[in-house]
């Protein structure tokens, strides 16, 4: 039985079961908080809490589903090909959103996190939780902050965009494809983005668009902020 | 379909030695989209060829994130040991980016 464990075939089965249920789970009851990526991390790290099986046995099954992320980037570029006009139309508003979207990211994250009192390490591994994980890690790494709370808070960030992102953009005024797609990707990234391509292939399209792009500006933005304020 | 695979695939791979050759702060994989972007406009690959293998790709792209997801159960001590500021920062900071990046973009879309 053991030897079952550490086989990939463990990992790989379970997260298959679980998504699948998670997503008919999503698919009959449309309610927003039983988003199938949400449900079925929150119910694997139980269930491997409760059977005390370690995350590692877990890993060799879970790398080889994460090996799948790297080409699924690349494929973003189909959408973005597909619907090349209509992202071409609006490239200024999409630029100054991203460009704009970063800043407040940066700010609003360290700030909030500062006002309450968080100790400086981690105020600085709260600053790059909207890009996607690469690039935040190294953000993260060249400021000094904590890079596995990073990584950590970068898919919280990415769930919470995903559960609720496209309900939060449309209480609040914020109603184009594009317009979604952007805030909803600069936001909360890869999750974000995977929840916007089963909304709308435009707004999932400008989605994947602004993981790049949010990526770039926040990598170029901190250490020029940094050089401002003479932090380093 | 393996066709589809093998250029995106090639692209990953382009992308991550152009990362690593060059230092740079992007990801090989995101490299690799915009090389991709780039070869589909130059016509060297045909969207035909790669279509049935990014569409079923990108079809389960919120899977992909589950394990990495999971890894987050590694470092609930590091959360918990400032969960306040950490939470609230967090989910603040998600929602200020969602409708400062939607209204900017949506305004000066509007405009002309």
């Amino acid at each position: 039985m053991n030897g079952l464990l550490t086989s990939p075939l463990f990992g790989v089965s379970l997260t298959l079961v679980v998504f699948y249920l998670a997503q008919g789970l999503y698919q009959r009851t449309r309610f927003i908080l039983f988003n199938p990526v949400f449900v079925s991390i929150f119910s694997i790290i139980g269930f491997l809490l409760l059977t005390r099986i370690d995350y590692a046995a877990y890993a060799r099954g879970g790398d080889l589903i994460l090996f799948l992320l790297g080409p699924s980037v690349v494929a973003l570029a189909l959408p973005l090909w597909q619907r090349r006009q209509q992202i071409l139309e609006r490239k200024l508003p999409i630029m100054a959103g991203v460009a704009a979207g970063a800043l407040a990211s940066i700010v609003s994250a360290a700030g909030t996190a500062w006002l309450l009192g968080a100790s400086p390490k981690v105020v600085l591994s709260l600053v790059a939780k909207s890009v996607t994980t690469p690039i935040a890690i190294g953000i993260t790494e060249k400021i000094g902050g904590i890079v596995p709370l990073t990584a950590a808070l970068v898919v919280l960030t990415g769930c919470l965009g995903a559960i609720c992102g496209p309900e939060f953009c449309r209480l609040i005024g914020i109603r184009t494809p594009t317009s979604m797609g952007l805030a909803v990707g600069t936001a909360s990234h890869g999750i974000g983005t995977a929840r916007m391509l089963e909304e709308d292939r435009l707004a999932g399209a400008v989605a994947g668009l602004a993981i790049g792009l949010n990526g770039l500006v926040t990598a170029l933005l901190v250490p020029f902020l940094w050089l401002l304020f003479g932090l380093d | 379909m393996l066709q589809g695979f093998v250029w995106l695939l090639a692209f990953q791979f382009a992308g991550e030695v152009l990362s690593r050759l060059f230092a740079l702060p992007i990801p090989g994989n995101v490299i690799g989209m915009a090389l991709l972007l780039v070869a589909l406009a130059l016509g060297l690959v045909k969207e035909a060829a790669i279509r049935e293998a990014a569409e079923l790709l990108l079809r389960y792209l919120a899977l992909f994130f589950v394990p990495a997801g999971v890894g987050v159960m590694l470092y609930f001590d590091l959360i918990g040991r400032e969960w306040l500021p950490i939470v609230v920062g967090t989910l603040v900071s998600t929602f200020v980016v969602m409708a400062v990046t939607g209204w900017v973009e949506q305004w000066l879309g509007a405009k002309k």
